[in-house]
């Protein structure tokens, strides 16, 4: 072997921080979405420390609203690769049934997910959180750090993070403050999609096309996963062949109309396609430095 | 993307993807200021290889309009323009890293701003860069600001530099104004040792050059930008030099296994290979290389891998596990450059961390020899190093650290310094060699030892170290508590401030950079009366905790004792018995500590002592006596074991 490619590269990167991050802090924690970033995040640190299992667990924060198959794909992985996973629902949620329908869908996220990740944290004493957040995603995302200090309160201060040189990471912190690392952070969505197909990874089937009952609104197809879904009169739900391209709260995440239902194929149409990742998640259309605002205030 | 084979992606993903995943990646650095473009060139570069989406160009074309400089056309800079508070400021002011692809490569943008005093950015974007893309406006040809980037770049050791002249459109696509920067530029980088310079007329606005020949240029036969950047090989001598691999963690998923993980920085390895475990210096063979995907033949620089070795040898991390035949230097002083990147100067003598590899040690750097005026590249005598000043300087380690020269290779010389109590990453350094002294002063082995000198007195030695403002009451306090031991027939001694200054100290001020060598010899004064078997009690305003912190790590903690004399200020200024306060008040003293120099009180002293005038002073020092009394400083000293037979 004379030289590496570009996934071989980032792959030994990713590895490198995640050794270093387990090496320099006392209480990790994988947050763990069930998304495709994060399956390839939990296949890179199942590399790191083979043969040993990775020495921490996962954290599911939870919403409830997630899809059925997410859930379905989440306890079967676990299972197979024998990791430890903790699941926190915020429990105020729990109580005053916080859904996307009656609080609406920032009310929703910024509860379920951004305080429930918080409790979570708080409720273990975790000091270190791996996150499988790419600079590529969004504006905001390229000058995050791969070590990101959040203070006692969780909150992410652009002029409080450290330089990082060459693969010197400074992890140090006073007590109460714990660290953010994303070991995917020199990745792309395609370098990503390239990785699953190259190591056969395996993701939740929502990624691949399947005839689906979905409803339009606002030009957005909503998929109806379960019962709780309200439909409004007169809305009939119909079956149409999506796939979708981000995972989260079902009735918060739009489908795209395809007939991709391999992997090549789905990396095929996601280089024809001309609209970004995120853009079928609600949260970000507000306003431009809306991702900046919600990583000030603690969301991942 | 274009680069791609459009028709290819179509008709024959397989193809396609096989092609892809084989691709190499480049790291590079753009450097420029505001003005010459590169936001723009940037944006170009991810707008040409189709990597904005239709999403973001929507985005692109409505902040054009709200925020754009090019009078309602795309203005590419607002693509790579990331927090808020830049846009509005319209300069970035800290490192974004971008991404966009070829068919032959990935590539990974540092991109650093060019202004003035982001010198540290800059640093920090070269130190994983192959290369820097080094912008100049062609209307404004080589400036003091390109010959500042070229010395970074030449200091952080990337080897190959492209001279993108920009805006050429704006001088008319003229060839002379082109091959006058390209001659003056050569001629310069020479000087500074960067051997590896093409130099490529474009306009980043107008797309001239970036990914096609522009017709604007026929004069021009060299590369297009892309062009050059997917084609350049680099050097990748990394893989050829003797093997380097930080350890950065031991695998121990059961008793039988026992591997050692880390990324190779330098050269190969194989099952076979003769190691050598650096500082310890012990020796084995490397049985394994151990990957979730079987075991490797053969491994290089670059790759993440656990090894295991044919012996049981101990290997933690901080180690660097090198070829037996060529391992790297063990040392514990050096001569480096040192880039500052904090808002606080750097203090000669304060102890800071130093992370090397996967190694934290402690560290204190000397008086600077000089610092590097990036302009003119002149050397200038100075006594500190303030944010964003780079300086050539001694650096001490508490212990040996296994390295190579910074030159030869940047993971095992580039180190940062890391703040004790801030923990923020204040410094970066190039490691250049090993200072001889150390190597010629050996510790001298003494056979009479501190017990021994314990013993004879009936005491055991303690430090109890008073801080506090002036005026507190800590040399009243610290002179009753010396007296009533001395009653008890201890031997001490007292260390006071003042007294100090009049001796030992008479060289120092009272600047920041002073008081730090002021307790540094203090502390080894005190270190050398507890090795003496006394008790000695040190009175010091002591104003920093690093310092203090530095005093208790070599005394060593259970024989350290820091005292708070705490008042408020107000009640020490009104006390005022040496007039001190009211001279500081009229600006006739300066740093004085509390009016102009802080005071950083300490977060857990073993004693706190309540100085604001309703604790008599005697009482504060019984409350002293009765203290040292309880941790046992008082007691008898223990009977040494009972020697082991060496027969």
């Amino acid at each position: 072997m004379t030289r590496l490619t570009h996934l071989q590269r980032l792959e030994a990167e990713s590895i490198q921080i995640l050794r270093e991050a387990v090496a320099e802090s006392e209480r990790p924690v994988m947050l763990y979405s069930v998304g495709k970033d994060s399956s390839v995040m939990l296949h890179v640190a199942m590399k790191a420390f083979y043969p040993s299992k990775p020495p921490f667990p996962l954290l599911h924060v939870d919403t409830t609203w997630k899809f059925r198959a997410m859930y379905e794909f989440r306890d079967k992985l676990v299972e197979e690769l024998g990791v430890e996973l903790l699941v926190h629902q915020n429990p105020d949620c729990v109580e005053r049934g916080i859904n996307p329908f009656d609080h609406g869908s920032a009310t929703h996220t910024d509860l379920w997910k951004t305080e429930g990740l918080k409790q979570a944290l708080n409720l273990h004493a975790f000091d270190l959180a791996f996150g499988g957040a790419r600079r590529d995603e969004e504006k905001s995302r390229a000058k995050e750090r791969v070590f990101s200090i959040r203070t006692a309160q969780h909150r992410w201060d652009p002029k409080q993070q450290r330089p990082e040189l060459w693969r010197l990471y400074n992890a140090r912190k006073h007590p109460g403050e714990s660290v953010r690392v994303f070991p995917l952070s020199n990745w792309t969505e395609l370098d990503v999609w390239q990785y699953i197909n190259l190591e056969k990874i395996p993701i939740v089937p929502l990624y691949y096309a399947a005839p689906r009952p979905v409803v339009e609104r606002d030009g957005t197809l909503i998929m109806v996963d379960d019962d709780r879904m309200r439909l409004d009169p007169g809305e009939e739900p119909k079956i149409r062949s999506v796939r979708f391209r981000t995972l989260g709260c079902y009735p918060l995440t739009g489908a795209v109309e395809s007939t991709a239902t391999t992997l090549t194929a789905i990396i095929q149409e996601m280089l024809l396609t001309t609209t970004s990742e995120r853009q079928g998640r609600v949260i970000d259309h507000d306003s431009s430095g809306s991702m900046e605002k919600k990583k000030q205030e603690g969301y991942f | 993307m274009s680069h791609v084979s459009n028709d290819l992606l179509a008709d024959d993903i397989e193809a396609y993807l096989a092609l892809h995943e084989n691709k190499s990646m480049l790291r590079f650095i753009t450097c420029g200021s505001v003005d010459d473009g590169k936001s723009t060139l940037i944006g170009r570069l991810l707008y040409d290889s189709k990597l904005v989406f239709e999403d973001h160009l929507a985005a692109l074309e409505s902040d054009s309009k709200k925020f754009g400089t090019q009078a309602g056309d795309l203005d590419f800079a607002l693509l790579v323009d990331g927090l808020a508070a830049e846009r509005e400021q319209g300069i970035t002011i800290d490192v974004a890293y971008r991404f966009f692809s070829t068919e032959h490569r990935k590539f990974i943008v540092a991109d650093t701003p060019g202004h003035e005093q982001y010198t540290r950015n800059m640093v920090t974007g070269a130190s994983t860069a192959d290369l820097a893309v080094i912008l100049i406006d062609a209307r404004k040809g080589v400036l003091t600001q390109t010959r500042r980037h070229s010395y970074i770049v030449s200091l952080l050791g990337i080897r190959h530099v492209v001279v993108a002249v920009n805006k050429l459109d704006l001088v008319d696509y003229s060839k002379e104004v082109f091959d006058t920067i390209e001659a003056e530029y050569r001629g310069f980088a020479a000087d500074i040792g960067l051997s590896d310079v093409v130099c490529i007329p474009i306009s980043a606005l107008r797309g001239d050059n970036i990914t096609g020949a522009s017709p604007q240029t026929p004069w021009y036969a060299g590369p297009t930008l892309i062009g050059h950047l997917e084609t350049i090989e680099i050097a990748d001598d990394l893989h050829v030099g003797p093997l380097r691999l930080p350890v950065q963690w031991v695998n121990r998923p059961n008793l039988d296994f026992r591997g050692f993980s880390g990324q190779i920085v330098r050269g190969s390895v194989r099952p076979g290979d003769r190691v050598r475990i650096v500082p310890s210096g012990l020796e084995s063979t490397v049985e394994r290389i151990v990957t979730d995907d079987g075991d490797l033949e053969e491994a290089i620089a670059g790759q993440s891998i656990t090894l295991t070795l044919s012996d049981e040898v101990d290997v933690s991390r901080g180690d660097v596990i090198a070829a037996a035949g060529d391992p790297p230097r063990v040392a514990d002083q050096f001569e480096c450059h040192l880039v500052w990147m904090s808002e606080a100067p750097m203090l000669p003598g304060r102890p800071y961390l130093l992370k090397l590899g996967t190694r934290t040690v402690g560290a204190t750097v000397g008086h600077p020899k000089y610092k590097v005026n990036v302009n003119t590249l002149e050397h200038t005598a100075t006594r500190t190093l303030e944010l964003n000043e780079i300086g050539v300087c001694n650096l001490t380690l508490d212990r040996q650290v296994p390295f190579d020269p910074y030159v030869e290779n940047r993971d095992m010389g580039g180190f940062i310094l890391i703040d004790r109590f801030t923990n923020q990453t204040v410094g970066a350094g190039l490691l250049h060699f090993a200072l001889r002294r150390a190597d010629n002063v050996h510790w001298q082995a003494v056979e009479v030892d501190k017990d021994a000198r314990a013993r004879l007195n009936s005491q055991r030695p303690a430090v109890v170290w008073f801080t506090g403002l002036s005026g507190a009451g800590k040399s009243t306090i610290a002179n009753l508590v010396e007296r009533t031991l001395h009653q008890l027939g201890f031997h001490t001694y007292l260390l006071d401030g003042d007294n100090v200054r009049h001796g030992l100290n008479k060289d120092l001020g009272f600047t920041d950079a002073d008081r730090v060598e002021n307790i540094r010899r203090v502390a080894e004064v005190a270190r050398i009366l507890v090795d003496a078997g006394v008790i000695v009690l040190a009175s010091f305003i002591s104003p920093f905790r690093a310092e203090r912190e530095l005093a208790r790590r070599l005394i060593g903690e259970g024989q350290f004792f820091e005292v708070h004399v705490d008042v408020p200020l107000e009640v020490a200024e009104a006390r005022d018995r040496k007039g001190l306060y009211a001279k500081a008040r009229r600006g006739e003293l300066v740093h004085f500590t509390g009016i102009d120099s802080p005071y950083e009180p300490p977060a857990s002293p073993e004693i706190r002592l309540d100085a604001s005038g309703t604790v008599p002073a005697v009482e504060s020092a019984g409350l002293v006596v009765e203290y040292l009394r309880q941790c046992g400083v008082l007691a008898p000293p223990q009977e040494p074991e009972a020697a082991t037979d060496p027969s």
